[in-house]
């Protein structure tokens, strides 16, 4: 290597070579601590994501003595004449568009109710959290149970009503099956985003209030011009990790109703798994994984779209 | 980090007399009450069900004794599980895995982490970019070509004293760990946290001859305990609970983990009283942990939506 004239001249040679040496040191050293992550990271995110677009355009199979074909769109094709897919496609909307906007604005309300100054605060938080600590799949055999014709939840209903009403056999009615997975999901999940919610409540300037309250503002005037307008970095992030959720339906499907009644609660998600890993073609899977794929970010780029800031 | 810091106690507005709470504060906190009922009914009612015989456990649906410990309360459903799956097998199983995959986790990240907030090299930004980026595929849209992948990787092991070269990773441990040790969101939340440690202890720590691994150990490190208590809550949960992964790959009974062992409930003549048991044996010590942990668990999942 040779030495650039005029690069800080004043500097002495012996200190300018110590110095190069250190910074080579330092490079090599930095190199060695990133390594192992990105390593990790390539070989189980970036080449699995690659043979999701490699594979889906194959035969492969999961376990099979010959080699995996290329077979052109074939697996598109087949897909796009699957009615199956069209059945799950609808279904992960359905939840999708019916838990984005309940588990948000529920989780609000919920961050809104304990971000007041009143005794016991603390402990409506943590009881509100329990369910985001207890496991889904835990979580899904509980109600499982509790949906039961004869089970907890329509006696409560029965109660509630004086008698009047009689709850359906919730998971085994094609039309009560997947309402009956979103209030559960809903009820498991909405503590984690009151959590965000409520930090970021904790980030509007406490002076804001006091300047709308000078202004006689009343309650609901000072909810959507102080509020409101203070959580448009937290409502983006909520927005998004909810829709990416929603769209990953799997776990209950899998415990509760492994996609029935009559097909009413398959997911994509879902039948990804079942035709891949269950039936082993991992071709068809990675196809359907593909579609599941471009789905969600184009559903996540539109909703940046939607929220940008708009200066 | 944001901290979701408890809302101080109400300083009364005139001491020494009681103000009489207006309409409008006793209906929110009903309301409060109305849905802590909401949240906490199903996790009472696993938790004293799991102490009663079937039969009971039915009977009692259609009151308040659904949710109270009366009755015939024994721990018959409790010792029924051990008959049925191998519970302390998976559960020696879950703990391993997820004390494992914590561990590798908090080094690994940490230690890209430093070197991506610390240390001057060339191609840091791009690489620091690549890493977020990982973080826009959700893990459900690989999940199955990381099947067929995992099948093909080779591992070393030892037979009879030789070293022998394996394929597949079905069915072992180590592919249980090490899809899920390096993390770009736990690489962020470290890197954010190392940036807020002041660089002169770094300067200081070289005039004093130390190399940068050791300014990571002695120095950087000590001083992050909160990042690191948000990456081991952050990352021990999605391992405890792991279902859909070691459904996929894992077939042997001895390498299950404990979600696994839901399956065995359902596939038999259910006995709602040992499901009861069994998810309450694996829910408890997390909720115990949470409990006990409650500031740390909240301010981990707030900080998770710094990034926003």
């Amino acid at each position: 290597m040779s030495t650039r004239p005029g690069a800080a001249a004043d500097v002495p040679p012996t200190r300018r070579a110590t110095q190069r040496r250190a910074r080579r040191r330092e490079s090599l050293a930095a190199l060695g601590m990133v390594s192992p992550a990105v390593f990790l990271l390539v070989m189980f995110i970036v080449i699995p994501v690659v043979l999701a677009f490699a594979l889906a355009f194959t035969n492969a199979r999961l376990v099979s003595p010959t080699p995996a074909q290329f077979t052109g769109v074939q697996n598109f094709r087949v897909l796009l004449d699957d009615p199956l897919f069209y059945k799950s496609l609808r279904n992960t909307f359905y939840f999708a568009v019916v838990v984005v906007p309940l588990q948000g604005g529920l989780a609000l309300v919920l961050a809104l109710l304990v971000n007041a100054k009143v005794k016991g605060v603390n402990f409506f938080r943590t009881v509100y959290f329990l369910p985001v600590v207890t496991s889904m799949v835990v979580v899904s055999i509980l109600w499982t149970l509790l949906y039961q014709k004869t089970g907890l939840i329509n006696e409560l209903i029965s109660h509630l009503t004086l008698g009047l009403v009689q709850g359906p056999d919730w998971l085994n009615n094609p039309s009560t099956a997947m309402p009956a997975i979103i209030v559960m999901s809903v009820w498991q999940g909405v503590g984690f985003h009151m959590i965000i919610w409520l930090a970021g409540l904790q980030t509007i300037p406490q002076d804001l209030y006091e300047a709308a309250d000078i202004d006689g503002a009343t309650r609901w005037t000072r909810f959507w011009h102080v509020t409101w307008p203070g959580l448009s970095a937290t409502r983006t992030f909520v927005l998004i990790t909810i829709t990416i959720n929603a769209f990953a339906l799997f776990t209950q499907i899998s415990v509760m109703t492994q996609g029935g009644p009559l097909d009413s609660t398959s997911t994509v998600v879902y039948q990804a798994v079942r035709t891949g890993y269950s039936q082993q073609q991992t071709g068809y899977a990675s196809a359907i994984s593909l579609v599941f794929f471009v789905l969600v970010l184009a559903v996540s780029l539109v909703q940046r779209f939607l929220t940008r800031e708009k200066d | 980090m944001t901290s979701v810091s408890p809302a101080p106690a109400p300083a009364p507005a005139h001491p020494g007399r009681r103000r009489r709470p207006s309409p409008r504060r006793i209906g929110l906190q009903a309301a409060r009450i109305a849905l802590a009922l909401f949240f906490s009914f199903p996790i009472v009612f696993m938790l004293v069900s799991s102490f009663k015989p079937d039969q009971q456990i039915f009977g009692d649906l259609d009151g308040i004794k659904a949710f109270l410990p009366v009755g015939h309360l024994s721990l018959d459903n409790y010792t029924g599980v051990f008959d049925r799956v191998p519970a302390v097998r998976f559960l020696l199983n879950s703990i391993g895995i997820s004390a494992i995959t914590v561990a590798l986790s908090i080094f690994i990240n940490s230690l890209a982490a430093f070197a991506l907030s610390r240390m001057r090299w060339r191609g840091k930004k791009i690489v620091l970019t690549a890493v977020i980026a990982t973080l826009i595929v959700p893990f459900e849209t690989f999940a199955l070509p990381m099947v067929w992948w995992v099948n093909k990787l080779p591992w070393l092991q030892l037979d009879g004293g030789r070293l022998i070269v394996t394929e597949g990773w079905l069915d072992t441990y180590q592919v249980q760990i090490l899809p899920f040790v390096a993390n770009a969101m736990f690489i962020f939340l470290f890197h954010q946290y190392f940036q807020s440690i002041p660089k002169e202890l770094d300067e200081a720590a070289v005039l004093d001859g130390a190399s940068w691994f050791g300014i990571y150990r002695r120095i950087v490190m000590p001083l992050s305990g909160p990042a690191i208590a948000t990456v081991a809550i952050l990352a021990f949960l999605p391992m405890w609970n792991a279902y859909l992964w070691p459904l996929m790959v894992v077939q042997s009974e001895d390498l299950r983990p404990v979600m696994i062992g839901i399956d065995y409930f359902v596939q038999t003549n259910p006995s709602w009283g040992e499901i009861m048991a069994y998810s309450s044996m694996i829910t408890v010590p997390v909720l115990a942990l949470f409990v006990a942990f409650q500031r740390a668990f909240v301010s981990s999942i707030a900080s998770s939506g710094v990034k926003g």
